[in-house]
């Protein structure tokens, strides 16, 4: 029930994909929450990048930690006015040159915590942020938000 | 009795050398081409490309080997020869479609790529060169684990002169130390451009912490060089070319030439410490 909970108040849902790293889908996935936020939108990122966590950084918010609550765990609350709401396994290593070494079903374990146990609150768009490839991150990622309202994907590549 | 298996079809690997990244598109397997090439060039040494990036093999396509099919025979199955001295293996060759997608979990990925160490019939290599995906996961793991049954050289760390991409490359870094593999050391790639005409160059990702040398001065890595973006690089990847025969003259080979230099110096004088050991 606190899945229902978490997760009822997002209205949209985009992931954003490639299958080749270093495109830029971080990048975009930063820019665009802030052009979204700008756009009067309430707003959240979901990091699953668990190896390559880039979004703490975009945003200046490398340095923080989560706390937890009665419904999960709150999200870091970033950008100009504080507003964007931000779950990524980045906050959660005791040093950021920790390596997360794990292997599939510990990854799957931790990514549908993330995505039924953070307390995302009301969002109009939930943008999902994925690291290269077609594994067990995004099999596990789909699998865990089919049941919710899962608008689509944006793919981002390079010319070559 | 797998152990055993390994070892045996890996006893004829002189030396191996995984080429690492934490971070995608960096130009990890744009750099194991040109250093399977530029080591095959010694028509001297046996040299083997391992691509073990099961969802995004690019070695084919930048080996020229699109649309190659592996064969088997008795001893196994056999790589895709680019040269007579170098040899290629990719799941890339086992797809009956370029775009289709493997979407397998990580011990699906994991029994691939021990067939690909135990099945493949590399003959005698002198050099084993292991291309892999970006992250710290499953392949990562396994490849380290299944080559225990020989011995790794060393990895060589790819990565861009900005920090997201060195953030990523610290955890590899540490990734290596925790799994006691030695680093011959870093590449830093996309590491300025200098325009054709003009002459003038531009940092495309400036190195706001430092860049790769800053980073390996503090973690006490061998920076092995510097390669500057060449618009090149990235056709002779696309068409399965060598970059290195078709810009003999680019800064960018130089620098490409003397990196797979200190990486051979590197191997060899290992190899001879080893055989004084012994």
């Amino acid at each position: 029930l606190a899945e229902r909970t978490n997760l009822a108040g997002v209205r949209h849902i985009v992931l954003v994909l490639s299958g080749k790293g270093g495109v830029g889908k971080s990048t975009i996935s930063t820019e665009l929450a802030l052009a979204l936020r700008s756009a009067g939108r309430r707003v959240g990122i979901l990091d699953v990048d668990l190896c390559g966590p880039s979004i703490p950084r975009m945003l200046r918010v490398q340095d923080s930690a989560v706390h937890q609550c009665d419904s999960g765990w709150v999200p870091v609350f970033v950008g100009q006015d504080k507003a964007i709401a931000l779950m990524s396994i980045g906050f959660l290593l005791e040093r950021p040159d920790d390596a997360v070494v794990w292997r599939g079903p510990k990854k799957n374990a931790l990514i549908k915590q993330f995505v039924t146990d953070v307390a995302w609150g009301d969002l109009d768009f939930l943008i999902v942020d994925t690291p290269p490839g077609t594994s067990d991150e995004h099999i596990s990622t789909v699998e865990a938000l089919r049941p919710y309202q899962l608008l689509g994907a944006i793919l981002v590549t390079t010319p070559q | 009795a797998e152990a055993a298996e390994l070892r045996a079809r890996l006893r004829a690997v002189r030396h191996t050398v995984l080429v690492l990244s934490g971070k995608g598109g960096v130009g990890k397997s744009t750099f194991s081409a040109l250093l399977a090439h530029g080591l095959a060039a010694d028509e001297t040494k046996q040299v083997a490309l391992l691509d073990i990036d099961i969802c995004g093999p690019s070695i084919p396509k930048m080996m020229g080997l699109e649309g190659e099919q592996v064969h088997q025979s008795g001893s196994g199955w056999s790589p895709v020869y680019v040269e007579e001295n170098l040899g290629v293996m990719s799941v890339g060759f086992l797809l009956s479609s370029p775009d289709d997608a493997v979407i397998w979990r990580g011990p699906k990925k994991n029994g691939l790529i021990k067939q690909f160490l135990r099945d493949v019939d590399w003959g005698e290599v002198d050099y084993l060169i292991v291309d892999t995906p970006p992250g710290t996961s499953d392949e990562h793991l396994s490849i380290v684990q299944y080559l225990s049954a020989t011995h790794i050289d060393g990895a060589v760390i790819v990565t861009t002169p900005q920090e997201v991409s060195l953030q990523d490359v610290r955890k590899e870094i540490n990734f290596c130390r925790k799994v006691k593999l030695p680093i011959i050391g870093v590449v830093e790639n996309m590491s300025g451009f200098v325009c054709p005409k003009c002459k003038n160059e531009s940092q495309i990702f400036p190195p706001t912490t430092g860049g790769a040398e800053k980073m390996c001065q503090n973690l006490n890595v061998s920076l092995l060089g510097k390669v500057p973006l060449d618009p090149q690089i990235g056709k002779s990847c696309d068409r399965g070319q060598s970059f290195l025969a078709e810009a003999p003259e680019s800064p960018a080979t130089l620098s490409y030439r003397s990196i797979i230099q200190r990486i051979q110096e590197y191997c060899e004088q290992h190899h001879f410490q080893e055989e004084k050991i012994m």
